[in-house]
């Protein structure tokens, strides 16, 4: 017992103490929080007018045509964009997309965080734009109409009516994208950015210990996502006291 | 009827466990079998040490000195393609027999895994672009850089040492090609990475130049975990018979011309 206590704290000391590399990791979280968080509110920012032409698009496209009017080309247009982006988004997987992303259309840039960061912020739009079209979609038909019928235009029932529901509903699998999101930037180490999980992987590489490392990764790993679960459910608590 | 098939299911686990652990144990005695498989750890993307040829078998000067090994002891070779930084740990753990990806014998790699004697001598260099005003390490040193590197290989290991008190910074790529693909589009101002490699992707790659200024010269070595001393011994014996009668000399004349 004394003998295996001993051989982990040497394991430890091996691997984080020594040449401070525990300081590695602490930079690692740092890029990793900063990529996911602005990538977060790209893929929120994208989510929302993504969903808002599609949904708009579905609601009212029928109406337009038959009016005729000017406003269907050009949403029928703008339809058409965000349905490519979300296949091609949603089609292939987030290290091809960054790879793209880095050595083909940034390949000029510098600056390799914000490039990652734009880069799982667009991957995150897709789906942000999807979870909500689906919140959207499920509130019950009545209610547009109920808001329209009390002189409501589009927008306003939107605005008044829709969206607060909307809000409440996905913020469950808002938060699980969101969750997936971090977990997805461990990739950023393929363009080379000292994340979370290449920071261990580097300590890996010059201790050749495998256990030390990658536990202390996933740890943190999973007490971000603990804090996050949390902080959701008490947002959910507080939305849910409209209710009654 | 239940309480049969229940009893029947407990031994079929106990049995299916127990030949499990068979397995781990026939490992270490795998030397004695017929013909038995001598699995080797690399990392192919580091050419012309290993590569891939039509993305499937691994070929390269490691991976034909490895066959002649394998023939030598009567052995069947078979090569695990896996991430440059997980070979000395798959070794250590008996995941692999041995491990040989062009690597270095360092003094931290010693606490892990014991070396077979050397086979080839491996020069880390650095690329520039053309024009660059980087002409030696020590300028990278001084000034403000960002330096490419594969991740976990001698040059990112000597890099980060040296580097650790200076402006300039390392950058770990995945693969080789990853790090000269990024100087190439100016987002890493030097890669350094070892000579044969590099002759292949400055080759590849216009623009580029190799400094005549060494980084650091290596020697390249076969890792084997450190119980297994048996095999250490054999693969020690076969290396020296073909350097001894030129058949390692031919192999690397044969992927390095003009070296």
């Amino acid at each position: 017992m004394a003998e295996w206590w001993a051989g982990l704290s040497a394991q430890f000391d091996l691997n984080f103490i020594q040449k401070d590399r525990w300081l590695s990791l602490l930079r690692g979280l740092e890029n990793t929080l900063l990529i996911t968080f602005f990538a977060a509110i790209i893929g929120i920012l994208l989510g929302i007018i993504v969903a808002a032409v599609r949904t708009t698009y579905d609601n009212n496209g029928e109406n337009m045509k038959y009016q005729k009017s000017i406003g269907y080309y050009i949403l029928g247009f703008f339809n058409v964009i965000c349905k490519i982006y979300l296949t091609i988004i949603r089609g292939t997987p987030v290290v091809v997309q960054l790879l793209i992303i880095y050595f083909i259309i940034f390949a000029n840039s510098t600056n390799d965080i914000l490039v990652a960061t734009l880069a799982f912020g667009i991957n995150s739009g897709a789906y942000v734009a999807e979870i909500l079209r689906g919140g959207i979609m499920a509130i019950d038909k009545g209610q547009f109409e109920a808001g329209r019928s009390i002189g409501f235009n589009y927008l306003q029932t939107m605005i008044y009516i829709i969206i607060p529901q909307v809000f409440k509903n996905v913020l469950p699998t808002l938060l699980n994208e969101f969750i997936v999101l971090l977990k997805e930037t461990s990739v950023a180490g393929y363009v080379g950015i000292m994340d979370l999980t290449r920071a261990g992987n580097s300590i890996r590489g010059v201790t050749f210990s495998a256990f030390m490392p990658l536990i202390a990764v996933a740890l943190i790993y999973l007490v971000i996502v603990m804090l996050l679960t949390w902080l959701v459910g008490k947002v959910e608590r507080r939305l849910r006291k409209s209710e009654r | 009827m239940k309480k049969i098939i229940a009893l029947i299911m407990v031994v079929a686990m106990i049995a299916s466990v127990a030949a499990l652990a068979g397995c781990g144990n026939s490992n270490t005695a795998a030397t004695e079998a017929p013909k038995p498989v001598l699995t080797m750890a690399t990392n192919a993307s580091f050419p012309p040490y290993e590569m891939k040829e039509d993305g499937e078998n691994v070929i390269g000067i490691d991976a034909e000195i490895a066959a002649a090994i394998a023939d030598k002891l009567g052995m069947t070779l078979e090569i695990v393609d896996i991430e440059f930084g997980a070979i000395i740990a798959g070794v250590q753990s008996g995941k692999y027999d041995m491990g040989m990806a062009g690597m270095t014998v360092t003094e931290e790699r010693l606490e892990s895994v014991n070396f077979s004697t050397t086979y080839a001598t491996g020069v880390q260099v650095i690329i520039v672009p053309q024009g660059s005003e980087i002409k030696s390490f020590d300028d990278i040193k001084a000034g403000e850089y960002k330096v490419g590197v594969q991740l976990s290989t001698t040059g990112d290991i000597y890099a980060t040492d040296d580097l650790a008190d200076s402006k300039s910074e390392v950058v770990e790529y995945e693969t080789g090609n990853d790090a000269v693909a990024a100087l190439a589009s100016k987002k890493v101002d030097a890669v350094i990475i070892d000579n044969e490699p590099a002759k292949s992707y400055v080759a590849a790659n216009d623009g580029l130049v190799i400094l005549d200024t060494d980084y650091v010269t290596e020697e390249y070595a076969i890792c084997v975990a450190k119980e297994n001393t048996e095999l250490l011994d054999k693969i020690n014996a076969a290396l020296k018979d073909l350097i001894a009668d030129g058949t390692v000399k031919k192999i690397v004349d044969k992927y390095i011309t003009a070296g």
